[in-house]
């Protein structure tokens, strides 16, 4: 469903790097002991749900609807649950992403040390132009995220799993350059 | 200075004392300063007695609200045959706060002690932390501070071998920042989407999977232990003479447009001109500050006069008409237009909004429009009034106070600083220095 | 609380007393105060979220959900303050921000809540002044279309999937103001009572594919009826324009059907409106059938039937009344009656005790059985050589048409042509459910009205009305000039409907005495 104007940034646009490959389930071997592990945590099953798609977007960068249909038949819910869950929480891709997903917390704290510019740097430099875009060598997804909680860093940068601190608009090439 | 830099002489280091020290992440390390020592006597003592010591400190909680722990814990009911369950706040969602990252990050072991403490206390066998899924850094500590707890025998199935099951687990959240909020935080551990509850029935009755639970700031229970080592009465000191209702030390992020950013343990009630200025350095150079938010982005936006009259407690900050929060001091200088910070914070809340509430989903939006248009220049006269307006509709009739968060920078902002509102709308300049605009 | 164990207190200056933990919403309903809402419905969990309720609680420091807040001893809750009303005139100012509109072209205007409530007490205009939002339309399957602009979150739709129907297909999807109901693809609104989400929807968010574009609401006329979409019984309303029936609506009846029907029943109606009636009275004369005056029919059909023993098909959808009739028919000449009842698989409603759409496809199994026809796979079995048939209303198969080649003559009463009969002696019209008044006995054995919603077709006449003139016909003393006069009658004779009459059945309707109570009685 797409969306007019609405006070939101940061959603990830699909653009054209689906992945039309037939959906290998996630929970096989290793995974479904650690799911069946993580489940014991919880009185109720579906406590294990946000677990659940973190492992998804572990092993396939992204959660897809596949993805969301095999949580729910792990968990004995409807696939309809569990996207109006992963719809709920900004963390899980609903689209496919570039090899690194670049998040740049802009809000007050960050805002006013220069965010902004940050942000700006690294579109232009990563070659993605706009904000949930992933760039034309399938590298780069750059977004805007709500507070990082690290404000007295600012500007802190995720990439993917990685959390960077003081960066600055002058730091961004540095950056990148670890990230090829 | 504070963290990251090395303390400053007028810092009270308690909860932040190892803050940069690695050694003080592992199991051995946290033990040779101390570690665990709380948690042994904690577990010889009777849940009542803990509590007792407790109220005695005067602890509140450290996420916002300020409610009385030993309160919030005696609400839970001994023997009423219904699994309890104490839910940690690690969510630190709140903009300009990042106190409980830093906890995590260098003191893991001191939460764990926390937890169980008060997990033992509230008769809960289960503990979850909760802990945002941005916060990859301290989710790892946490980690790897439960698994050598958990191999030591410190929590688990028979914790510190007193037969006792205290299970400690971490709960990934995944970008949310209602979840902070703690009957969203409930929903999320459910596996639901994380919108707040209405309330009654309140957490202590029918929280997390319908069970009766406490839910605790990292910050307050990290100061558990420190608390039953030391006495009720040693922490219930940490306050100003003239003022018995703050108690403790607090831990104070600071950030925005200051020289030195970063966390500051302070006692409650020190003077929040001076820690501005002295402390924390001041403004940046060839610049003024202008305008505070000291405990969060969803407390009440102050002028540097009413700053310099504050004190840094509950009682203090809510004298100037704002309020301690989280301690999230956002700083403001004058070289930003105030304007365009309150549109970008009404841009947070709208981005975070669950949904549930009309005043809230429709409210930050519009609020956010009105604003980003009049900081485009395409504002009317009649937008402040609408403004404030809207603002009032969001104020007070909503299940959760997300909705009240985004009106009150708004208010506030039009109370203090509505020249700055007016000038973009009449399209005059008030800034002294060229406003950053990227 | 009082010595009775009911909770006092006040509401909008009246005096309420109601069960402990009843909503402040509920309460006020008791003494005619309604509480603007949207998400809170009976007949679903509490949300609290549409905030619309908001009231003001004596002594509290800010408003109180109605739906949500549970009366207390002495309280004195305020609907209308000054205080109350403009926090609800927020909201549907906020409501309506980014609201199409769209009224003029859509179905539900005119049973819109947002409608009345806007026009009761909201902002005569919006100082909203940004673009709209716009989602497009989506078919959610089943008989449901989404209409995201007009949506206001309420959530009905979704709590009705999850907790009433127990298939969760319908969720929110997104949030802050992004959010919208969704679904999973592939996996669409096909519960059997999913239909229900329509009538639960405050707004025109979710509408009929069945219904739009059909009618503006203000043009319906509506009557009280009872589903024969199969022995369950529920209640329905019958809304028709210009003769014709343009949709069921559920009725709510907290002992039947709670507030909702099945899908089945609610596009069971096209029927009713067919055009191939039986509409004149007539009798089959060598150059086939002729029209005559009903005075005739009834002489010829009762000329036909007497002396000789009748053999009655009568539908499992006549009414009580029309069955009695039928009954003493029976009696008088010796003979018997018979049906069959259609099947189809069952489909409850698990949300609801006791609530299904039943396997018996008919509303009056119960009943005719009670009255005294047999249930058979075979009705025509007992049909004897030189009998009579009496064919009221009930189609022929195939394999009951030897079965009807017996009969030494055929009387047709009913709304058609049986299908399967070649031809019959005396055509009697009759009207059909919504053309005439009458009572039905659902499988629990709750006798239940219904009410005229549309003229006859033609000359039909009412089933008891054409009945009893038979019956007059055929040498009965008693002639009756209502539908009610044969229900006492019916009443009088048969001891399980003992004590009842329409006007003690009301619009809920009322269980038949026990077995065990007629017993006592006797």
């Amino acid at each position: 469903m797409s969306h007019g104007p609405s006070a939101s940034a940061g959603a990830i646009i699909r653009s054209g790097h689906h992945d039309d490959a037939p959906y290998e389930p996630v929970f096989v071997g290793e995974a479904k002991v650690r799911l069946d592990e993580l489940v014991k945590r919880y009185p109720r099953k579906v406590g294990a749900l946000l677990p659940a798609l973190w492992m998804v977007q572990e092993a396939r960068g992204w959660v897809s609807e596949a993805g969301m249909a095999e949580v729910a038949a792990q968990l004995d819910v409807t696939p309809a649950y569990v996207k109006g869950v992963v719809t709920f929480y900004t963390m899980y891709n609903q689209h496919p992403v570039g090899k690194y997903l670049i998040q740049v917390c802009t809000t007050t704290p960050c805002h006013v040390c220069g965010a902004e510019d940050v942000v700006r740097a690294f579109l232009d430099q990563t070659g993605c132009g706009e904000l949930g875009v992933t760039s034309e060598d399938g590298r780069y997804t750059v977004i805007e995220v709500e507070c990082l909680g690290a404000c007295g860093f600012a500007t802190p940068v995720m990439v993917n799993s990685d959390f960077l601190e003081s960066v600055s608009a002058d730091r961004v090439a540095d950056v990148l350059g670890r990230y090829r | 200075m504070g963290y990251p830099y090395k303390p400053h002489a007028s810092e009270t280091l308690v909860l932040s004392t190892h803050f940069g020290d690695p050694e003080a992440r592992t199991l051995k390390g946290w033990k040779d300063r101390g570690g665990y020592r709380a948690l042994e006597t904690a577990l010889g003592m009777d849940p009542a007695a803990i509590i007792g010591v407790i109220k005695e400190s005067g602890l509140r909680g450290r996420g916002g609200a300020g409610f009385p722990t030993g309160l919030k814990w005696s609400f839970m009911k001994p023997d009423d045959g219904k699994p309890h369950y104490l839910c940690c706040n690690a969510d630190e969602s709140e903009p300009g706060t990042f106190k409980d990252r830093e906890i995590m990050r260098w003191t893991p072991h001191a939460l764990i002690e926390g937890c169980a403490i008060g997990a033992y206390a509230i008769g809960a066998e289960t503990c979850y932390i909760y802990i945002r899924g941005e916060f990859t850094e301290p989710l790892q500590r946490m980690e790897d501070a439960l698994a050598e707890a958990r191999a030591a025998g410190i929590v688990g199935r028979n914790a510190m071998g007193t037969g006792k099951t205290i299970n400690v687990w971490v709960h990934k959240g995944a970008g949310a920042y209602i979840c902070g909020e703690e009957t969203a935080l409930m929903n999320s551990i459910e596996g639901k989407r994380g919108n707040p509850r209405i309330k009654p029935p309140f957490p202590a009755v029918a929280g997390v999977f319908g069970m009766p639970t406490t839910i605790n700031n990292v910050e307050t229970l990290t100061a558990v232990p420190h608390i039953l080592n030391q006495g009720g009465a040693w922490y219930k000191n940490f306050a100003r003479s003239d003022n018995p209702k703050s108690t403790g030390t607090k831990l104070w992020s600071v950030c925005g447009n200051i020289a030195r950013p970063g966390n500051y343990e302070m006692v409650m009630g020190f003077p929040f001109g001076e820690f501005l200025r002295d402390i924390c350095g001041g403004a940046l150079p060839g610049r003024e500050l202008r305008a505070i938010i000291p405990g969060g982005s969803s407390v009440p936006i102050i002028n540097m006069e009413e700053a310099d009259r504050a004190l840094m407690d509950y009682e203090g900050m809510a004298a100037v008409g704002t309020m301690l929060g989280s301690a999230g001091c956002i700083v403001i200088d004058n070289a930003q237009s105030i304007p365009r910070q309150v549109a970008r914070l009404a841009r947070f809340y709208a981005h975070e909004s669950c949904a549930q509430c009309t005043q809230c989903r429709e409210g930050t939006a519009w609020t956010t429009k009105i604003l980003e248009r009049i900081v485009a220049g395409n504002g009317t006269a009649e937008d402040l009034d609408t403004l404030l307006d809207v603002a009032d509709d969001m104020t007070g009739k909503t299940i959760c106070v997300l909705s009240d968060s985004c009106a009150v920078p708004v208010v506030s902002a039009l109370q203090r600083f509505r020249g700055d509102f007016e000038a973009l709308i009449t399209k005059k300049t008030v800034h002294t220095v060229p406003v950053v605009v990227s | 609380m009082s010595d009775s164990g009911m909770v006092n207190l006040t509401i909008e200056g009246r005096a309420v007393s109601v069960e402990p933990g009843t909503s402040v919403l509920e309460a006020a309903k008791t003494v005619g105060v309604l509480i603007p809402h949207y998400c809170y419905h009976p007949g679903l969990p509490v949300a609290g979220s549409c905030r619309m309720c908001l009231v003001d609680v004596e002594k509290a420091p800010k408003l109180a959900p109605a739906c949500a807040t549970a009366v207390a001893e002495g309280q004195v809750i305020r609907v209308h303050t000054e205080k109350a009303r403009t926090a609800r005139k927020g909201v549907l100012e906020m409501l309506l921000i980014n609201h199409p509109l769209d009224c003029p072209i859509c179905d539900r205007s005119g049973e819109c809540e947002l409608q009345d409530f806007t026009y009761q007490e909201g902002p005569a205009e919006s100082r909203y002044r940004d673009p709209k939002r716009f989602n497009p339309v989506e078919d959610f399957g089943g008989d449901v279309v989404y209409v995201p602009n007009r949506c206001i979150l309420c959530t009905r739709c979704v709590r009705f999937m999850d907790d009433v129907a127990h298939d969760p297909v319908l969720n929110v999807e997104e949030r802050g103001d992004r959010a919208h109901i969704g679904k999973f693809e592939g996996k669409d609104l096909t519960h059997p009572w999913a239909a229900n989400v329509i009538d639960l929807c405050p707004v025109g968010a979710l509408v009929s594919k069945d219904f739009l574009n059909k009618a503006r609401v203000w043009e319906l006329d509506r009557a009280a009826s009872v589903c024969t979409g199969c022995s369950q019984g529920c209640n329905l309303v019958v809304e028709t324009r210009d003769n014709v029936v343009m949709r069921l609506k559920p009725r709510p009846n907290p002992e039947v059907n709670e507030f909702f029907i099945c899908d089945h029943g609610r596009l069971n109606y096209r029927w009713m409106n067919r055009r191939d009636r039986l509409e004149s009275p007539a009798i089959r004369g060598a150059g086939g059938y002729e029209a005559v005056d009903w005075d005739v029919a009834t002489a010829g059909a009762a000329r036909i039937l007497k002396g000789k023993r009748v053999f009655v098909l009568a539908s499992p959808n006549l009414s009580n009344e029309a069955l009695w009739l039928l009954s003493r028919l029976i009696r008088k000449s010796g003979g018997a009656g018979a049906f069959r009842m259609p099947n189809g698989s069952e489909a409850p409603l698990p949300g609801v005790v006791d609530l299904a759409l039943r396997a018996d496809r008919a509303a009056n199994g119960a009943g005719a059985e009670l009255l005294g026809m047999t249930r058979s796979e075979s009705p025509l079995g007992g049909l004897q050589a030189g009998d009579a048939l009496l064919i009221v209303d009930h189609d022929l198969a195939p394999e009951d048409v030897a079965f009807a080649g017996r009969a030494s003559a055929v009387v047709v009463a009913g709304t058609a042509m049986p299908a399967g009969l070649e031809r019959a002696d005396v055509l009697l019209p009759m009207c059909n459910v919504v053309e005439e008044d009458g009572t039905f006995t659902n499988l629990r054995g709750r006798v239940q009205r219904f009410l005229q919603a549309k003229a006859p077709s033609g000359l039909a006449r009412p089933s008891w009305y054409v009945l009893s003139g038979l019956c007059t016909a055929l040498g009965d003393s008693a002639e009756y000039f209502s539908a009610s006069a044969v229900f006492d009658a019916l009443a009088t004779e048969h001891t399980e409907f003992a004590g009842m009459s329409y006007g003690v059945l009301g619009l809920r309707g009322r269980r038949i005495a026990s077995q065990a109570d007629a017993e006592v009685r006797a």
